[in-house]
């Protein structure tokens, strides 16, 4: 049974169609690579997922129930969570505090429960920031807890960002272009984090990398796109080979 | 001026300005989550008055149902408005939503006028808001305290709730990016309608607290009140809550000790507010908290 599906999707802007009858399917713990040059609809096909956008036509099933448009936060409470490409931090909240609106889905008690400190409003503040806290010690940000997000480091940032979609205790996760900007070391150590939580936090992961040395390090299947459309899938031996990959990547070779 | 004068002028000024930080709260925090300028928010305050007199001089409630319950009625219908011409209009334009809000202030005010008629009532202050206070020279009567000590706790209320609550931490989350915040699972409906619902309460209490500094209420007394508190929050950096307060009390004290110091001025006494507003605006265009905008290369 699969975890992520995605039939015959179609996203049209006006006259330009962004995402063209694309179709895939992710397997529950796989890790898998969307990868295709700038414009191809990669972003789009995550904007779909998470509900951003609704699907012109098609359909996408997560864990069987029918998501095609629904709202970003009844998505993300089936199970999916995202980073985004450029790095989007609440600025004004601290690193704890980031992380505590990713529980925020899970909370029973509502806004006026708060205003008359209910003990079962008390009790759930507690609880959730515990497991804010221990999130963050799961991925070596607790030290920076009381910190304004924008003076950590970049890799501290995406892995804070990561940290913030893990707290919304997601089945699947998706990554767009999480090494983006990161220097080769970073990057390293970011593929090396990704494997850590796909096995911790049992995961699915679903990424967009621009950077082939972590999409070819760790990703056991990749998908390819180019105008919105699927051109090539599978292992990265055979990507790497496929003669359409190098088309839309290099441009066409002219015959002499 | 003798000493004892300045303080019952400074004692005006500090109930004027915390009447204003009141209802500036409920401009800021909206346009924080929405870019919205809710022009309908000045007629919130009349409906809250509204709301008290009935209780109090038609139901002949004690005022302590009376005025909560008003501050009740009064977040619902805050969160009516924000259901009705707000929200099919969010994904649009904001001019739209602004327009929208244009059109519901003349709604509120013009249906006032139908349902609860034209002509002005008196509101009665309650007995405890009326004891005329006497410090040596100084003599204060009850409600001008009265006023500033309620606001003082909704200000402490309303600061708890923004920045050590769940419900406060989505909507300072939501006011950086909606987009993201519904993202990460926040229901970003909610707490736009808890922020209306806030907003309202407090609208509310500042337009019951007019009412017992001002005693006479009409259909249009939410006006100049709500443009006031609108320049107020301005003045503090419109989207800022604690600006809000600071706008609020800046102005609310000025107003009454330009005209103190000034009484041939007193006619411009609304002129001031406006005069101080283009003035801060000229030095500081982000307002007194308003944070500077970095320009994005």
């Amino acid at each position: 049974m699969s975890l992520l599906s995605l039939k015959s999707v179609i996203k049209r802007f006006g006259g330009l169609t962004a995402v063209n009858n694309f179709s895939t399917d992710l397997q529950p713990g796989e890790l898998c690579a969307l990868i295709g040059p700038n414009g191809s609809g990669k972003t789009t096909i995550f904007n779909l997922i998470t509900g951003i956008y609704a699907p012109t036509e098609g359909k996408i099933f997560f864990d069987d129930r029918d998501i095609s448009g629904k709202k970003p936060n009844e998505i993300t409470r089936a199970g999916i969570a995202r980073t985004f490409q450029n790095i989007r931090l609440f600025k004004g909240l601290n690193v704890l505090e980031n992380v505590m609106v990713g529980h925020h889905l899970r909370l029973k008690s509502d806004p006026f429960s708060a205003v008359f400190q209910l003990p079962g409003y008390m009790a759930e503040d507690r609880k959730m920031h515990q497991e804010a806290y221990e999130l963050l010690q799961a991925v070596n940000l607790a030290h920076l807890a009381d910190k304004e997000p924008t003076a950590l480091p970049y890799g501290q940032q995406r892995k804070l960002e990561i940290a913030r979609a893990l707290a919304t205790h997601p089945k699947l996760l998706l990554l767009d272009e999480p090494a983006a900007g990161m220097n080769p070391q970073e990057a390293e150590e970011l593929m090396e984090f990704i494997l850590h939580i796909l096995k911790n936090f049992e995961l699915t992961i679903f990424l967009i990398e621009h950077q082939m040395r972590v999409v070819m390090g760790i990703c056991p299947r990749i998908i390819v796109i180019d105008h919105g459309e699927q051109i090539a899938e599978g292992v990265p031996e055979i990507i790497q080979n496929d003669p359409r990959v190098i088309e839309a990547y290099l441009g066409v070779t002219e015959n002499a | 001026m003798t000493f004892e004068l300045f303080l019952q002028h400074l004692a005006n000024g500090i109930s004027l300005g915390s009447l204003y930080a009141l209802i500036a709260i409920g401009y800021t925090m909206v346009y924080g989550i929405l870019r919205l300028i809710n022009f309908a928010h000045g007629d919130v305050v009349m409906l809250g008055a509204y709301a008290a007199f009935y209780g109090a001089a038609l139901f002949l409630l004690p005022w302590y149902i009376a005025f909560p319950l008003a501050i009740i009625i009064t977040a619902a219908l805050g969160v009516i408005i924000e259901r009705i011409a707000y929200k099919p209009l969010r994904e649009y334009p904001r001019i739209n939503l602004f327009t929208a809000a244009v059109a519901v202030s003349f709604l509120i005010e013009n249906l006032g006028i139908v349902i609860f008629g034209g002509r002005p009532f008196a509101f009665t202050r309650p007995e405890f808001m009326d004891v005329n206070l006497s410090f040596g020279k100084t003599s204060i009567i009850s409600y001008t305290f009265i006023i500033i000590i309620t606001a003082g706790i909704l200000f402490a209320i309303l600061l708890y709730l923004v920045n050590k609550t769940k419900a406060g931490m989505a909507m300072r989350a939501l006011s950086k990016d909606i987009e993201t915040t519904g993202l990460v699972g926040v229901n970003t409906d909610r707490i736009i309608m808890f922020t209306f619902a806030l907003g309202s309460a407090l609208a509310a209490a500042g337009g019951i607290l007019w009412a017992t500094k001002f005693p006479q209420i009409n259909p249009l007394m939410g006006v100049m009140p709500g443009l006031k508190a609108f320049i107020a929050a301005v003045l503090g950096g419109i989207g800022n809550i604690p600006g809000a307060m600071i706008g609020g009390f800046l102005l609310g004290i000025s107003e009454i000790l330009i005209v103190a110091f000034l009484p041939s001025l007193s006619g411009y006494r609304d002129a001031f507010a406006f005069a101080i507003l283009i003035l801060l605006l000229l030095f500081r265009p982000n307002g007194i908290m308003g944070e500077v905008q970095a320009e994005k290369v």
